[in-house]
């Protein structure tokens, strides 16, 4: 297909709370991708940085960041925000310069220190941010949204906290098996429901941490790749970066309310299941082809709301698939093997980057421990705040 | 000791007002009749319509309940709340009003846990102090979601009540 674009390389700095700046981490994951793709970072015609809006300067200037802690050497240089998918827009930007034929040879790199507890908007009388506005209104951080979600799944499906606690056992014994992962040690159904409650009915250990972390792909035209001696490269055969259609029904971060539709009847369709149709139409194939999916666990409830805005199965569905199995490793389309934000927390503009990196490595056979057998096609999903949808399809 | 109260944010709801004549303030678009809150005052946001003036309109008192969790740590700033004061869990109601057709998010009223709600339970918006003990320049006022108290029973034919 003339719309693929190789994966050359991946790397990652191990997730955790290491107290250093975001610039070293990135500096590390765009050294291990670098390696990883057997390149000089000399050779690299244009770098993609994704930011970070808590750093100063430095993170709303990512990409000359990376690009000044690599040393300069010229390239072409673009910096990205879009939340939590400023990664997917940033494998997005190199990807459309690739395509063009503008770099034949792009380093993306987000990389994230992230401050402990709730995240929060950034100070000041900043009334017209709706961001801003959430939390001086109503104290509404994000576990709240969270807590929202997760409710209303009891009331329409039948979804129980034990439901949710198996979606954190799950991914939290996945994640035992990376060694980038943060946290690396299995938690039982027990564990979970003995956490304190954060936004009933979510408790700790269904809610993400915030870490500090790093990711970076080297992607290359397909000429290049064959060039370079790679002839069966994993490919990106799809970035999804829509936005929702008016009126938005439900109600998402960080607004106060929904769209009203009183003017215009809903699109059947919630935004989370658009930016995962929007992928599978731009690459051609379905959920039926997927070996595995990486999607946003913010919180255990909303992993099973991805299953059904994926299109593993029909809205109310999700609980049944974690029950059987289906989405664990082993099971027929495990989602989350590399142990999902449960194991990794969120560093917010590496992780989209990250869930590529496990796809490559899954796709390449290379997974380890948690390799899912024979993996030909995944997807990954995520959204940021404001609008931003965020999904990749691979394939091998 | 002030005894200024300030709203929380000016202009999303009516001040000075009792619990019955309390609302919610948004905006109506002119040309489409979309509803906006919180109120949108410069342009309309529905990608069909070629534009209308925006109206200031008050919101329907009562709706449904769509979904409810609470915070059980403290927010963060720019919440404003005093940290020598222990953090209460706050109970937060996303309500589905009908005429309008959205979903509007609110502090629940003093008292109301997440124990007293289902996902429909009626509710109303009733004028409420921000939670959480208030920092410097007094109480900021809001609005709160309130179950609505249980018709009482029939009054018998003829009855007053
Ligand atoms: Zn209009």
């Amino acid at each position: 297909m003339t719309g693929d674009v190789a994966v050359l390389g991946a790397g990652m700095h191990q997730w955790g709370k290491w107290g250093r700046s975001f610039v070293e981490y990135g500096r590390v994951a765009a050294k291990a991708a670098l390696a990883d793709a057997g390149l000089d970072w000399r050779d690299i015609g244009s770098v993609v940085g994704a930011e970070t809006v808590r750093g100063g300067y430095p993170g709303y200037v990512a990409g000359s960041t990376f690009a000044q802690a690599l040393g300069w050497q010229g390239a072409r240089v673009t910096s990205v925000y879009a939340a939590c998918a400023s990664g997917a827009q940033a494998v997005n930007a190199a990807r459309a310069q690739i395509l063009a034929g503008l770099a034949d040879v792009v380093l993306v790199v987000g990389a994230d220190a992230a401050p402990k507890g709730f995240f929060a908007p950034a100070g000041g009388e900043r009334p017209d941010d709706p961001d801003w506005l959430r939390f001086r209104v109503l104290g509404a951080t994000n576990p709240v949204y969270f807590g929202l979600y997760a409710r209303r799944r009891m009331a329409l499906y039948g979804d129980t906290a034990e439901d949710f606690a198996l979606v954190k056992v799950k991914n939290a014994a996945a994640g035992a098996l990376n060694p980038l992962a943060r946290y690396r040690a299995p938690v039982t159904a027990e564990q979970v429901a003995a956490s304190a409650v954060v936004a009933d009915p979510l408790r700790l250990l269904d809610i993400c941490a915030t870490s500090d972390g790093a990711a970076a792909l080297v992607l290359s035209s397909m000429d290049f790749a064959g060039r370079h001696g790679a002839a069966d490269p994993v490919r990106i055969r799809a970035v999804s970066t829509v936005t929702p259609a008016f009126p938005r029904e439900v109600l998402d971060l960080p607004d106060i309310a929904t769209d009203s539709a009183v003017a215009v009847e809903p699109a059947p369709e919630t935004f989370r299941a658009s930016i995962a149709r929007a992928a599978y139409e731009e690459a051609g194939l379905g959920p039926q082809d997927l070996s595995l999916a990486e999607v946003y666990d913010l919180s255990t409830a909303l992993e099973l709301e991805w299953y059904e805005d994926i299109g593993l199965c029909a809205p109310g569905e999700g609980a049944k698939l974690v029950r059987e199995g289906v989405t664990a490793l082993g099971g027929r389309v495990p989602v989350n093997p590399s142990g999902g934000l449960a194991s990794f927390g969120e560093a917010v503009p590496a992780q989209a980057i990250a869930q590529v990196c496990e796809l490559t490595w899954q796709l390449r056979g290379t997974a380890g421990e948690r390799q899912v057998p024979g993996a030909r096609a995944g997807i990954t999903a995520n959204q940021g705040l404001f609008g931003h949808g965020s999904a990749v399809i691979a394939v091998r | 000791m002030s005894r200024t109260r300030t709203p929380v944010v000016a202009g999303w709801f009516t001040e000075d007002s009792t619990d019955e004549d309390f609302r919610l303030l948004g905006t109506r678009c002119s040309g489409c009749r979309t509803v906006f809150f919180p109120r949108e005052d410069r342009f309309c946001r529905n990608p069909g319509c070629s534009g209308g003036e925006l109206a200031e309109v008050p919101l329907s008192k009562r709706g449904t309940v769509w979904s409810f969790t609470d915070g059980r740590y403290r927010p963060p700033p720019p919440y404003v709340s005093d940290p020598d004061v222990p953090w209460e869990p706050c109970t937060l109601i996303a309500v589905e009003l009908a005429a309008e057709r959205m979903v509007v998010l609110g502090q629940a009223a003093p008292g109301v846990g997440v124990a007293d709600l289902e996902v429909g339970t009626r509710v109303e918006a009733v004028p409420g102090v921000l939670l959480g003990a208030p920092g410097s320049g007094g109480p900021r006022t809001t609005w709160n979601w309130r179950p609505v108290p249980a018709p009482r029973p029939a009054a018998p034919e003829g009855g007053t009540a």
